[in-house]
């Protein structure tokens, strides 16, 4: 009986709070006031997730200028065709993409076709973006719908003739351009899936790591074989030669350090792909980072060279010890006596694929004017290289680099002072 | 042999040009970066151009590190370096310098005609009212260390440097947070003006105190968005 009284008293009581805390939920104003608990709608996590994708897609390196309002374009990517100045993205109903509807901005990604019905030039990315699913093409265009629009009128391109007639696109698109979204591979795992769809897709990766022609085309056959970067003067190494940037023999830490934080026992970013992780690797998340990893390490290994014969790494003596006296008394403060470095802050020289791959680019470029990692989440403080073009002249930079080319069983070919003034002359962006 | 060993260790020490740092983990070897333009300790090297930043407020140092990676202030070697760091080590690396205080460097010896060089002084210590230029003091110290929080210091700076400063001012390449009152008046200086005034400055004795004057002690001729 007792027991009875008690179940009846506490059955009571449930009832009572229920009805309070209805009272109080319904209510108006007294919805949950506290930080952090805010009930999150539908569309607000279409917006978030837009956010996110188009972090993943780094729109807002080409679409933003330094230090200008976001969105807003106006960026001039310099071209080997003449300058192409990136349009104003922003919601603003007669100067950006206010007027565009959902259709029209995923048109725009999957077949390069902007809403007036012009064809795109391939600088931006459709042609990786292409790969975007529709409901992700959503999401990113709620997002950009959702940022503050910006009255600024779009520039006018400045190619040269014939790359103004964009008829010629239509050509270009029959040689270089294949439509469609990313289908699952069903022999691979879901997250090396979601892996391919981040490099292949938003990525766009191989717009840099796959080498661009005459026509600014690149093809399929040479996915991620490394070329120069077109105007910016950098060398964007292969992703499918363990000699170069392929990540075979990697650790998935090792990549999705690289990626994340800009840093990593084996080799730091700087330049271009600084820019990337700076504006977008960064911001994924640890499981889209690692399924990026797990896919590039898986990369097919191509190696398109046979590897240097030991005649073609002969170096002089007298370079050999020039480049050893520079390396000692500049160099080996932070990269240390055998080039070992102090991972991950100041990167190791012995055994860097970067500093052996066949290109000296990236390694003239960094002795001349330094670079700073870039700062982010996971390494906000980065560590930097100071310039050496005032200090040494175009010999002591060859032997430098012919030195750490060479030295510690590296496997590098030696450089000429003629390698060096080329690159000297190149203003540094 | 080990005298050589030893004589090349302290000259190695002695060139603020060369990285070097005590220990990995520390603001000291992150700004090596810096090092082999601005020395050691910011105190500049033999370098003919690049300029002294130590002791400068840390106020000034910061809008230049962020004019520099926005593409504000156009010098493509700084452009390049600074691009993709965030404020907050923008700040750190500018109060790093702004807390440091070299020696200075032996004063420039003077090789140009008296009568430039009075002209200078005159500009510097007392103005020229008949084109309205401040005295530089008035703003950047009457130590010429400069002014808290934005006023740069112009002791220890070469004249190459200085005259390159003012002619970028003076064409508008180089900008500061309006009012802009540096434009102003490198407005109202001529050529021979600004040689002047730069070959004075760089032939300044440095003051025992480096550290910036306080902020607005005196009132302003101009008013400067940097101060604000």
């Amino acid at each position: 009986m007792r027991r009875g009284t008690r179940n009846l008293l506490l059955a009571a009581l449930a009832v009572v709070l229920v009805l309070v805390g209805g009272f109080f939920y319904f209510m108006p104003g007294y919805l949950p006031t506290e930080p952090g608990k805010v009930a999150v709608s539908a569309t607000t996590q279409t917006i978030t997730k837009g956010e996110y994708l188009a972090r993943a897609g780094d729109c807002i390196a080409c679409h933003t200028e330094p230090g200008g309002k976001q969105f807003s374009g106006g960026r001039a990517m310099a071209t080997p065709f003449g300058n192409l100045y990136v349009p104003n993205v922003t919601p603003d109903d007669e100067t950006g993409i206010g007027r565009w509807t959902a259709d029209d901005f995923y048109r725009m990604m999957h077949q390069g076709i902007s809403r007036d019905g012009t064809l795109m030039y391939p600088v931006m990315p459709f042609a990786s973006y292409t790969k975007v699913t529709r409901e992700d093409s959503d999401a990113i265009y709620a997002y950009m719908m959702s940022v503050p629009p910006v009255s600024q009128k779009n520039r006018p391109h400045e190619l040269k003739f014939p790359f103004n007639q964009r008829d010629l696109l239509i050509g270009w698109r029959a040689l270089y351009f294949k439509q469609g979204e990313y289908v699952d591979d069903k022999a691979k795992s879901a997250q090396w899936n979601r892996g391919a769809y981040l490099v292949e897709g938003l990525g766009h990766c191989a717009m840099c790591h796959t080498a661009i022609n005459k026509l600014g085309g690149s093809k399929t056959s040479q996915e991620f074989e490394g070329g120069m970067i077109p105007n910016q003067n950098w060398y964007a190494p292969s992703l499918t030669s363990n000699r170069e940037a392929g990540l075979g023999n990697w650790s998935l830490k090792e990549i999705t350090d690289l990626l994340q934080a800009g840093i990593s026992d084996r080799a730091t970013v700087y330049g271009p792909m600084a820019e990337v992780v700076y504006n977008s690797l960064q911001y994924l998340s640890d499981a889209d980072v690692e399924a990026m990893a797990v896919y590039l390490k898986e990369l097919p290994q191509r190696d398109t060279e046979p590897p240097p014969p030991s005649s073609a790494r002969l170096v002089s003596p007298g370079v050999m010890e020039l480049g050893r006296k520079i390396y000692a008394k500049q160099c080996s403060m932070c990269h240390g006596e055998e080039g070992k470095g102090h991972a991950p802050q100041f990167p190791p020289l012995a055994s860097n694929q970067s500093i052996t791959m066949s290109s000296p680019v990236n390694s003239i470029r960094m002795v001349l004017n330094g670079g700073y990692a870039p700062g982010t989440k996971r390494n906000p403080k980065p560590h930097g290289m100071p310039p050496f073009s005032h200090i040494l002249n175009d010999d002591e930079v060859a032997a430098v680099v012919t030195y750490i080319r060479v030295a510690w069983e590296n496997s590098g070919t030696p450089v000429t002072a003629a390698n060096v003034s080329e690159l000297r002359t190149l203003v540094p962006e | 042999m080990l005298l050589l060993v030893i004589a090349g260790a302290a000259s190695a020490q002695q060139d603020p040009a060369i990285p070097a740092f005590k220990s990995v983990d520390s603001m000291e070897a992150r700004v090596q970066g810096c090092v082999t333009c601005h020395g050691q300790s910011g105190q500049g090297t033999s370098n003919q151009y690049f300029p002294r930043i130590a002791g400068k407020p840390a106020a000034y140092l910061y809008n230049q590190l962020v004019a520099f990676r926005d593409g504000k202030r156009v010098y493509p070697p700084m452009n390049y370096l600074v691009a993709y760091l965030p404020d907050s080590y923008l700040r750190e690396i500018a109060e790093h310098f702004a807390k440091e205080r070299p020696a200075f460097e032996p004063k420039q010896p003077a090789t140009t005609p008296e009568s430039v060089i009075s002209r200078g002084a005159t500009i510097a210590v007392a103005g020229d009212a008949s084109k309205q230029i401040p005295a530089c003091i008035t703003c950047h110290g009457p130590g010429l260390t400069g002014m808290e929080p934005g006023i740069p210091g112009l002791v220890g700076l070469r004249s190459s440097y200085i005259v390159a400063q003012l002619t970028r001012w003076r064409t508008g390449n180089r900008q500061a947070a309006q009012p802009d009152c540096m434009k102003r008046i490198a407005d109202r200086l001529s050529e021979s003006d600004v040689h002047a005034v730069a070959t004075w400055l760089a032939t300044q004795d440095p003051p025992r105190d480096a550290s910036p004057a306080s902020s607005n002690l005196q009132r302003m001729p101009l008013s400067c968005g940097s101060q604000m």
